[in-house]
């Protein structure tokens, strides 16, 4: 499978390089940037980016294995990420992890993200998100809810429809 | 030694700036820049003044030939620096000597803080500790640390015997893991070339092969994913590694994290023998180290040579054992009416037939991958006849690395000795006119498919006397009146001349098979019988004597030569 970049998008990225001393530095840009347009990083979008920077694949590799934020397959339509981090974990995050995975049917205890069959929706922990109060915390998509109990998260998902 | 015996006639060395430091107790003065990887000075480490004093540090990610990652920690020592008082001073002790104040966490100035050895440049009147308490207890918690995810099934694990981390656990480790938890666990047996295979649960991230594969092969293929717990050594998905030089890193791993798939499985390290060699496979000559056991070689792996190849040596050479124990080997010494025959019989016959040979009435083609001992005993044949000789040229692909066009081991030491002509190959036509008008009627061969190479089986039909020795069958040892089976070199000893004139010897590692000599002992006998010259009985006396003869070998002795070699203008 080839890989095309629309002439914008290419454009764009041309223009990035040259904020850097050296070609490598706007690895990580690109990446966000590949990554907004086409909602995942491809193998192919590895390869070409490495090309495009005089690097080998390999080092873009680890740079997208690093990050979580970056994702090999494409994603849900909406995309949840419970907070794991220690407040959020003692106020019951574990639990309400387990509430969406057992509701789109996936394996609570795998690592890192997962996506129901229909690929409506990702599940994810990520780490703090920056509300220690009012713990447990998640986000949908772009949006932040806060002390999200069971039914809470239910009410949230009635709205994704 | 001789001034004679070697012509590397390098300017004196600057002096050498010296710094006095004391390790363990005892105050040595080291040189203030040491070699790096890439041979430039550099401040000296720790670890290479450790060295210098007989102190072993350990170590995993450190290899002298590449740069320097310090990401093992297994190298850490205490130290201590001299003290400056608040003037700027040198605070002294009673007795007049520099006080030391040793390297301390800052937070909790009782701890020690260990500095890396692989990555930390000396100071004059530096201190450093190889030995104490401190040390140790560093040492033991980094390897209880890499212990921890790693698989303690060492039976099974084909790098026992030749592993840092056990070698290292017997010196530092505990009999027992406190590790109660499940253990990370991470792919096995992955794939990662047509040569390599790599289990990366056995893997302690040390980051030789990545650094080996992107600086000195040149080849970015290794890196490390998912980083943190998963770290996991890896190639781009798809994407094989696959250079020609992808074995070396199976050697500089100090784990059993990436295997050879040729070797792997075959044989427990500690029942081979080890015998020092060199690579036949070009005229590089990278010096090799021959694994074998009971008859049978197991592998070749590169043994350091500076002059020559580092510490590397390419996948192509070091794959390149098979033959030596190939089903049809020539085992037998045949003649071409009774077939079978005894040494002492066919050595009497071709004699007797060398013996009624007429001046300019033989030829000789002989390999140049044969040793300097062969070539010259054939030279002397050859000038007993006034025989037109040459040997065969063999040409590939070089590389930026080792790998030499010239796929020949000793094409310099043919043409020294003055078998081939210096354009190799050039005689061969003439040769084939030579038989062809029937002025050539006795052909002697040695180690070379002469119908490859212009002489067709036509032409060989027509010669009174063929006389032929080699290792395996071919078109020609088929047509052969007389048939000697020869020798792998694993099986003999000898000397090579390298591309870049340097003369290096190698030793035997197995038996012959059947009823194969080394070619030398029996040219040895044809010589004496045919010319009455009596050389030495001995592969030393004989590369002595032919040092002597030849001017170009400037009357190097076997025992110069050394493991290393001598190198000879050519």
């Amino acid at each position: 499978m080839s890989f095309t970049i629309p002439i914008e998008l290419e454009a764009e990225l041309n223009e990035l390089v040259t904020h850097y001393p050296q070609k490598r530095s706007a690895s990580l840009m690109f990446l966000h940037a590949i990554q907004e347009h086409f909602g995942y990083i491809s193998k192919e979008a590895m390869e070409w980016t490495a090309a495009k920077l005089e690097l080998s694949p390999i080092n873009i590799y680890e740079l997208v294995t690093f990050y979580p934020m970056f994702r090999q397959e494409p994603a849900g339509k909406y995309q949840i990420k419970v907070c794991r981090t220690l407040s959020c974990a003692l106020a019951g995050s574990g639990k309400l992890h387990k509430h969406f995975c057992e509701k789109f049917g996936l394996d609570s205890h795998a690592h890192g993200v997962q996506t129901s069959k229909d690929g409506e929706f990702s599940v994810e922990f990520v780490e703090c998100l920056a509300s220690c109060g009012t713990g447990p915390v998640m986000m949908c998509n772009e949006d932040f809810y806060e002390a999200v109990s069971n039914s809470k998260a239910d009410e949230i998902l009635q709205t994704c429809k | 030694m001789s001034n004679a015996t070697t012509t590397e006639t390098k300017p004196a060395p600057p002096p050498v700036d010296k710094m006095k430091i004391k390790i363990d107790g005892r105050e040595i003065e080291v040189p203030k820049m040491m070699p790096d990887w890439q041979g430039k000075l550099q401040p000296t480490t720790m670890l290479q003044a450790c060295a210098a004093a007989g102190h072993d540090v350990p170590h995993y990610c450190y290899h002298p030939k590449l740069p320097i990652a310090g990401n093992c920690r297994m190298c850490l020592v205490e130290f201590g620096t001299p003290a400056m008082g608040p003037d700027r001073k040198p605070v002294l002790n009673e007795d007049g000597s520099a006080k030391i104040a040793k390297s301390v966490l800052p937070y909790e100035p009782t701890s020690p803080r260990g500095a890396i050895a692989c990555a930390t440049p000396i100071s004059p009147g530096m201190e450093i500790y190889p030995n104490s308490p401190a040390t140790k207890q560093m040492r033991e918690a980094v390897l209880e640390s890499l212990l921890i995810n790693h698989p303690l099934d060492c039976p099974i694990c084909d790098q026992a015997g030749e592993c840092k981390l056990q070698e290292y656990s017997v010196d530092h480790g505990n009999a027992a893991s406190r590790f109660v938890e499940e253990k990370v666990h991470k792919p096995k047996h992955v794939d990662l070339g047509p040569r390599i295979v790599l289990d990366d649960e056995r893997c302690i991230l040390c980051s030789r092969c990545v650094r080996f594969t992107k600086d000195i092969v040149g080849d970015d293929a290794l890196g490390f994913a998912q980083r943190g717990s998963h770290n996991t050594l890896t190639n781009f998905p798809g994407k094989q590694f696959d250079n020609n030089y992808t074995l070396n890193t199976v050697d500089i791993c100090p784990v059993g994290a990436l295997t050879s798939k040729d070797f792997r499985f075959k044989m427990r390290v500690w029942f081979l023998k080890e015998t020092k060699s060199i690579c036949t496979s070009c005229a590089t000559g990278c010096n090799v180290i021959v694994g074998s056991r009971e008859g049978n070689v197991y592998r070749y792996e590169p043994r350091e040579n500076d002059a020559v190849n580092s510490c590397w040596m390419c996948d192509s050479g070091r794959l390149n054992y098979k033959w030596i124990n190939r089903e049809d080997r020539l085992t037998e010494v045949q003649h071409l009416k009774s077939k079978a025959q005894s040494w002492p019989m066919a050595l009497k016959e071709i004699s007797e037939v060398l013996r009624k040979a007429s001046s300019g009435s033989v030829a000789i083609v002989a390999s140049a991958r044969q040793t300097n001992e062969e070539l010259y005993l054939l030279k002397k044949l050859a000038t007993k006849f006034n025989a037109i000789t040459d040997s065969v040229p063999r040409h590939g692909e070089s590389d930026k690395l080792l790998l030499n066009a010239d796929r020949n081991p000793n094409s310099n030491g043919a043409k020294l000795i003055g078998i081939s002509p210096a354009q190799m190959g050039s005689n061969l036509p003439k040769i084939a006119d030579g038989i062809r008008n029937g002025t050539i009627k006795t052909l002697i061969v040695f180690g070379e498919d002469v119908t490859k190479h212009g002489i067709g089986t036509d032409l060989l039909v027509k010669l009174d006397h063929l006389i032929v020795s080699d290792i395996l069958p071919n078109k020609t040892t088929e047509s052969a009146h007389y048939l000697l089976p020869g020798c792998a070199h694993a099986e003999k000893r000898g000397s090579f001349v390298n591309a870049k004139g340097r003369v290096q010897r190698f030793l035997q590692a197995i038996q012959p098979k059947g009823d194969a000599r080394p070619e030398w002992e029996f040219l040895h006998e044809l010589v004496f019988n045919v010319t009455g010259q009596n050389g030495f009985a001995s592969i030393e006396g004989l590369f002595n004597q032919m040092a002597q003869e030849i001017p170009a070998f400037n009357g190097v002795t076997w025992a110069v030569l050394g493991d290393a070699g001598v190198t000879i203008p050519t």
